[in-house]
């Protein structure tokens, strides 16, 4: 597998990364040098492995469902970029449709 | 009184000459001040000093020391700037977290507060914790105490230079792929990965979260013990937290390993293993051996193919990770942002750094449909029969013995444009998290002037263990003593 | 009856809809799915915020146990199986009100909940077992306000409130049906509130976005096996909205097809005021979510035991419970109006058991309590009559101690006061006179002051005893048994 400039410029979307082309020709070099490395793994036959997500063996961590207050609202917005004191600023949101799972 | 504080070689040295009011916290934590400011040109091993804060604890504890029963109380120390201090800027090393304060303390820095602990400032690292060299840091290049022309190691290079360089007794780093363990052995000191869930990770700025771990940074074995001590427990903030009662770990400082069966991993002396280094890891051997250890070679197939699974996983996971570098709560936002998508994708362009980009953009392409199952879902398979690996070894033998680098230092900028050249640093690093163990790396000795790093390896929980066999070793021998000219 | 008329309409153009229904409730916690910050709805912007809720760097996820069993419960009353082992994965995809820049959320085949259905009704009276694919727990975003036309202001209150996600089978299973018409949209989101209601783990506001419903749906020649191409709806915040909105996208796809054009793939916004569908506005980003297990958190196992006690514990749900009150012989009417709300239905129950006959008790219940509290614009909780205070009351009327009409007066009293019936009754001395003695004086006064009356009703003037009735009434202040009074003076005049 060997990833196209357009790939490589689509994943920097995904990513949400502003790359100039010459970077990502860069990149998509450095990537495809990364992913020859991987293909060592193709050669592993890991039919019925289980994958390994967490190493911990443990089950059913949970919290009781008990309030407490959060933040004063100072320290929630003392590092934002932009606020109006009561809530963070960021340029006009176009309506997309993605956001808000459920909508509204 | 100086000339007192000058012959303090360790923490649990410096905890004595205090209980003995031979010294005040006081003094002692303006020596170590004094002794940062010093070398910090030469070194650059800090990127924010908290003298208030180290002289309030110091004073707290001169005023009643009893009130603080812990050995390290008192005791000057630093942490990694990518876990939380509150107030203090977090950066980790990244111009992305500009200007952040975080507005909490991380549970392991709480505990060390919590016990009188003198927190005297937060050190360098590779951006985010990615790399080998402490030479991805957005802000500046730490050096190695041993020889400024080489790097300290990393990405928790600024910690294993301050201690090497005596600037403070102990520090706190974190290990998501050697890097404890690896700037430690660059350093000459002893640094420890605990088993994953030994200590909470709340308030440690996520890497790849299922593989990152705080741990201590340290002149010897017995400093190791004390700040896993003190840092080790249950949180109920961390639900990979391990909930079961963390020993002490002082009681493991034994010199015998009897019937001890140490296992030495072929692989791991192979894959670009410099011979000198695997001679001195071999000698180590002998040592436990002479001490009544049995000593056995082991082979572990898959431990090659643990670069390529951790070259998938971590930046599969560091990409989520980071993606909450918005610009929208805290950190840096681009000016010339026109809309909410434009913004995200400047002002991450502008506050990432090349490396961390780097990971980002496999991370993501490893996650993206299509490229899933191939990449990422292979990776966690490959994963499962590396630990089926460590758990056979584990039957035959109580630890593992390998080398913790493949070299000793290697000189500032000599890696840099060689990305993986520099990852073959972490080759016998990375399957220790992959499999979630603890691991330990300790000095074994000296080539070209510089240290060379033994790491111990155990079973998950049996720190215990770990550290027996390394007190053991340390104590017949000298490397522990060795101290850069610096 | 303007909506039937539409339905018929799209029945009549040859072409039938195929509506799926993924609906969003917020859970009744008292904490976030993952902090401790209040869950409570509302708020000054951005005062029930933490380090977790705000995605600051280093802080973890903690998963809040009752928001879990919310949803088992909840899986269990739609007739879910349980997935014996589930786990939560990140959904990566970036936006303002998302603020670890992914949602955590339940993907792929172990959601808590699959394979459920739901049964309602259909217009014509029938009755649909509706499919339902999954039944997952995730966290809700933080929200937006468009309030200056160069920005807007991002507020986390709601970020990290436990959301239920709720999705239809698009596909259904054999024996299983589809929604096909915005009525029978409308009647499944009815009876999906009124479930969540019942098990008190959603309060059910649409208006408030506390349960949130995006239908997507496509249409397609009547018997066709195909889909056509499906558009995503939003902003539908009540029933109405729901059925207004599916009827219009469904009569606009059908148009756009009969005039020879294609429906295209997207999401389409109501626009409640002048009741259109328009596509969303900016650019519509290809959605490539990303989804890998969680590190942060880890499995949970549901033991047997803890299954059987969150099943013990369902209560009975709205429709069973409707069919049982008919099978009381009460009308489907009156059923489904005392079953309407849970607390109303439990409160009918007691008293109905306490005086041990329903029929009575439902329609003091359906017309005076219901009235009463809609006069006082209250809620059956704080109604201050206790179920078995009705009971009394209505056998204070059948052991003849007061009538009907005067129990009334009673009732609105005790609803008033909260006292009980025969307290009110005695105090007001309004106890009806059983009492021979007293009625047949007032019966010889009202013969000798009505000689005449007499006379015609001795003569056999049937009717005119009325007359006299009435007069004995007036004497004892409507207090007398009628029974009596008519008997004693027949007696006295010797009338039949
Ligand atoms: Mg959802
Ligand atoms: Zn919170």
């Amino acid at each position: 597998m060997k990833l196209t400039l357009e790939e490589v410029s689509n994943v920097a979307f995904l990513a949400r990364l502003a790359l100039p082309e010459e970077e990502l020709r860069r990149l998509a070099g450095h990537l495809n040098q990364i992913i020859e490395h991987f293909a060592a793994l193709q050669q592993l036959d890991t039919t019925d492995v289980e994958p390994t997500e967490r190493v911990v063996p443990m089950v059913n961590v949970y919290r009781e469902d008990v309030a407490l207050p959060g933040l004063d609202r100072e320290d929630v917005l003392r590092c934002a970029p932009r606020s109006n004191g009561e809530a963070f600023l960021v340029p006009r949101v176009v309506d997309t449709a993605d956001g808000k799972d459920g909508g509204q | 009184m100086t000339r007192d504080i000058e012959n303090i070689q360790t923490a649990w040295q410096a905890s004595e000459a205090l209980r003995s009011g031979r010294i005040s916290a006081r003094d002692l934590t303006r020596a170590s001040l004094e002794r940062i400011a010093a070398l910090e040109p030469s070194l650059s091993a800090f990127l924010a000093l908290t003298e208030e804060i180290a002289m309030e604890a110091a004073e707290r504890f001169d005023a009643n020391p009893a009130a603080f029963p812990d050995p390290l109380a008192g005791v000057p120390a630093a942490v990694k700037d990518n876990m939380c201090l509150k107030g203090v800027p977090c950066t980790c090393a990244s111009r992305i977290l500009e200007g952040w304060e975080p507005p909490y303390n991380a549970t392991a820095v709480q505990r060390i507060l919590d016990r009188g602990g003198v927190i005297c400032g937060k050190t360098n690292l590779d951006e985010f914790a990615m790399g080998s060299s402490t030479e991805n840091s957005a802000f500046k290049v730490t050096r190695n105490p041993w020889n400024t022309s080489t790097v300290p190691g990393g990405s928790s290079g600024g910690s294993a230079a301050a201690v090497a360089a005596g600037q403070v007794f102990y520090a706190l780093g974190s290990d998501t792929g050697g890097s404890i363990r690896q700037p430690a052995s660059f350093c000459g000191i002893v640094g420890v990965k605990p088993t994953y869930g030994r200590v909470s990770r709340y308030g440690l700025v996520a890497y790849a979260s299922s593989l990152d771990q705080i741990g201590p940074l340290t002149r010897d074995v017995r400093d190791a013990a004390l700040v896993l001590n003190l840092i080790c427990g249950h949180d109920p903030l961390d639900s990979t937290s391990y909930p079961g009662e963390s020993p002490d770990f002082t009681k493991a400082l034994r010199r015998d390993v009897q019937g001890l069966t140490v296992g030495l991993p072929q692989e791991f002396f192979a894959q670009g293993v410099r011979d000198d280094v695997a001679q001195a890891v071999r000698d180590g051997a002998r040592v436990l051996e002479k001490a009544g250890a049995k000593v056995r070679d082991i082979s572990m197939p898959n431990v090659g193919y643990a670069l390529p699974v951790y070259y998938i996983i971590a930046p599969a996971e560091a990409s989520s990770n980071l993606a909450r570098y918005d610009g929208v709560r805290y950190g840096h936002r681009s000016s010339a942002a026109s809309d909410h998508v434009d913004m995200f994708m400047r002002s991450r362009a502008e506050g990432f750094g090349a490396e961390v980009k780097q990971r980002i953009m496999i991370g993501t392409y490893a996650l993206s449909a299509g490229y899933y199952d191939a990449y990422y879902l292979k990776a966690q398979q490959v994963r499962t029969l590396l630990r089926r690996d460590f758990d056979r070894a584990f039957e035959e033998c109580d630890v593992l013995l390998t080398p913790t680098s493949p070299t000793p230092a290697f000189a500032v900028g000599e890696r840099a444009d060689d990305p993986f050249q520099m990852k073959l640093a972490d080759v016998c690093t990375i399957p220790v998290n992959l499999a979630g163990i603890p691991a330990l790396s300790l000095p074994c000795g000296l080539v070209d002037g510089l240290p060379v790093g033994m790491q111990i390896m155990a079973r998950p929980f049996d720190e215990e263990t770990m550290l027996r066999a390394a007190y053991t070793f340390e104590q017949a021998t000298e490397f522990h003593r060795l101290r850069p000219a610096i | 009856m303007a909506e039937t008329t539409l339905a018929v309409d799209i029945a009549e153009t040859g072409f039938e809809a195929v509506i799926g229904m993924e609906v969003h409730a917020e859970l009744l916690t008292r904490s976030k799915m993952f902090c401790a910050c209040s869950a409570e709805f509302g708020g000054e912007p951005n005062t029930r915020c933490c380090p977790v809720c705000l995605g600051l760097p280093g802080s973890l996820p903690v998963a809040n146990r009752q928001a879990v069993e919310f949803v088992v419960r909840a899986a269990m009353a739609l007739n879910c199986e349980i997935n014996r082992e589930t786990f939560f994965h990140r959904k990566n995809y970036f936006y303002p009100d998302l603020p670890k820049g992914y949602q955590i959320s339940q993907y792929g085949d172990t959601p808590i909940g699959v394979r459920g259905w739901i049964e309602i009704e259909t217009e014509d009276g029938g009755v649909k077992r509706i499919g339902i694919r999954r039944v997952h727990l995730e966290e809700d975003t933080g929200k937006l306000l468009h309030s200056s036309p160069s920005e807007s202001e991002v507020d986390y209150n709601r970020s990290g409130v436990p959301l239920m996600e709720i999705v239809t089978e698009h596909d259904p299973r054999p024996g299983f049906d589809q929604i096909n018409t915005a009525y029978e949209a409308r009647e499944y989101i009815m009876q999906l509130r009124q479930i969540l209601l019942y098990l008190g783990v959603c309060d059910g506001k649409m208006e408030e976005g506390s349960l949130r419903c995006e239908p997507n749906v496509s249409v397609r020649p009547v018997g066709s096996r195909e889909y056509g191409i499906r558009t995503e709806l939003k902003n539908l915040n009540s029933f109405r909205s729901v059925y207004r909105g599916l009827e219009y996208e469904i009569r606009r796809q059908i148009e756009t097809i009969r005039s020879g054009g294609v429906v295209v793939h997207e999401t389409r916004r109501w626009d409640e005021e002048h009741e259109v569908t328009a596509p969303m506005r900016g650019k519509e980003l290809e959605q490539e979510y990303r989804y890998f297990p969680e590190p942060d958190l880890l499995p949970f196992r549901f033991e047997e035991a803890q299954l059987e006690r969150l099943r013990r514990e369902l209560p009975e749900l709205p429709l069973q419970r409707r069919r049982r009150f008919e099978e009381m012989g009460l009308s489907r009417a009156d059923a489904a109006t005392l079953t309407s709300e849970k607390a109303i239905a439990d409160w009918f129950e007691e008293a109905a058991r306490d005086y041990g006959d329903p029929k009575p008790i439902a329609n003091w219940v359906l017309t005076e309590l219901l009235r009463l509290l809609n006069q006082a614009g209250e809620g059956i909780q704080s109604c201050r009559v206790r179920p078995a205070q009705l009971a009394s009351l209505v056998r204070l009327i059948d052991d003849g101690t007061i009538s009907g009409k005067i129990a009334k007066g009673v009732f609105e009293e005790m609803f008033r006061t909260g006292r009980d019936p025969r307290e009110i009754v005695e105090a007001s001395g309004q106890t009806q006179i059983s009492d021979e003695e007293a009625i047949l004086s007032a019966v010889r006064k009202v013969i000798a002051e009505n000689e005449r009356v007499a006379a015609d009703v001795r003569g056999g003037k049937e009717k005119s005893i009325g007359f006299l009735v009435g007069q004995v009434m007036k004497e004892t202040g409507g207090r007398a048994n009628p029974r009596l009074v008519n008997e004693l003076l027949r007696r006295e005049l010797g009338a039949g």
